[in-house]
């Protein structure tokens, strides 16, 4: 194993742990707003992951994947928002 | 003159070094996220944090790809990525103070006070239209 895959595999290793952080916040969250963030920010951690993966491989398909992860992040939140607004009124 | 030149060596470098610093981001964005104590700092250091992180990971990826094709795939992540974080950030921050998210003590709102009055005033308009109909 090279040092380059081996940082490669670290920087996943220290991602997932990202996640860990942000699923603890995600369970502790005292209101929605929180949650909604927090789920913004683990859709970005997804797409970190899928390009670092893309990288890992070399099998260029998979940034595809990050694309349109990118695009249906922004939706989910907006529309969690959108649906929380409305509610509130 | 360059034939002594290992090119997959420093593209392998230079893309290591930029993804490190693009994890190092996200960690801190999510240690933000647990540890800040009001919804409003946490949101602004998660926003800030994630984009450059995010920016710097795919600009690794793409230098060590080294594809015109490539490039412009993570170029328009990237872009997506600037364009729609602070939006959602924006909007999100707008339910928030809609919906009465509690500020942290020591924040100072004193040139913010009409336009929380405002926001809830109109809030409980709606709210009494409603009864009405």
């Amino acid at each position: 194993m090279s040092l380059f895959s081996f940082t490669l595999i670290f920087a996943m290793a220290a991602l997932s742990i990202c996640l860990v952080l942000i699923g603890i916040r995600f369970a502790l969250g005292p209101s929605l707003p929180d949650r909604i963030t927090c789920f913004d920010l683990f859709v970005a951690n997804i797409i970190g992951i899928v390009a670092i993966y893309t990288e890992l491989t070399g099998n260029k398909d998979f940034i595809d994947v990050a694309i349109i992860l990118s695009l249906f992040g922004f939706l989910g939140s907006i529309s969690f928002a959108y649906y929380l607004l409305k509610s509130s009124r | 003159m360059f034939e002594n030149i290992n090119f997959l060596l420093i593209r392998e470098i230079i893309s290591s070094i930029l993804i490190i610093i693009g994890v190092i981001f996200m960690l801190i964005a999510a240690i933000g996220l647990l540890r800040f104590p009001d919804f409003y700092i946490r949101m602004s250091a998660i926003t800030k944090g994630s984009t450059l992180g995010l920016g710097l990971i795919l600009t690794g990826m793409g230098t060590y790809f080294n594809e015109a094709d490539m490039l412009l795939k993570v170029l328009l992540i990237i872009g997506f990525t600037f364009l729609t974080t602070p939006v959602a950030a924006h909007v999100i921050g707008r339910t928030a103070v809609r919906n009465k998210i509690p500020f942290w003590g020591p924040t100072d709102l004193e040139e913010f006070k009409d336009y929380l009055r405002k926001e809830h005033s109109t809030h409980r308009d709606h709210e009494r239209d409603n009864k009405h109909l």
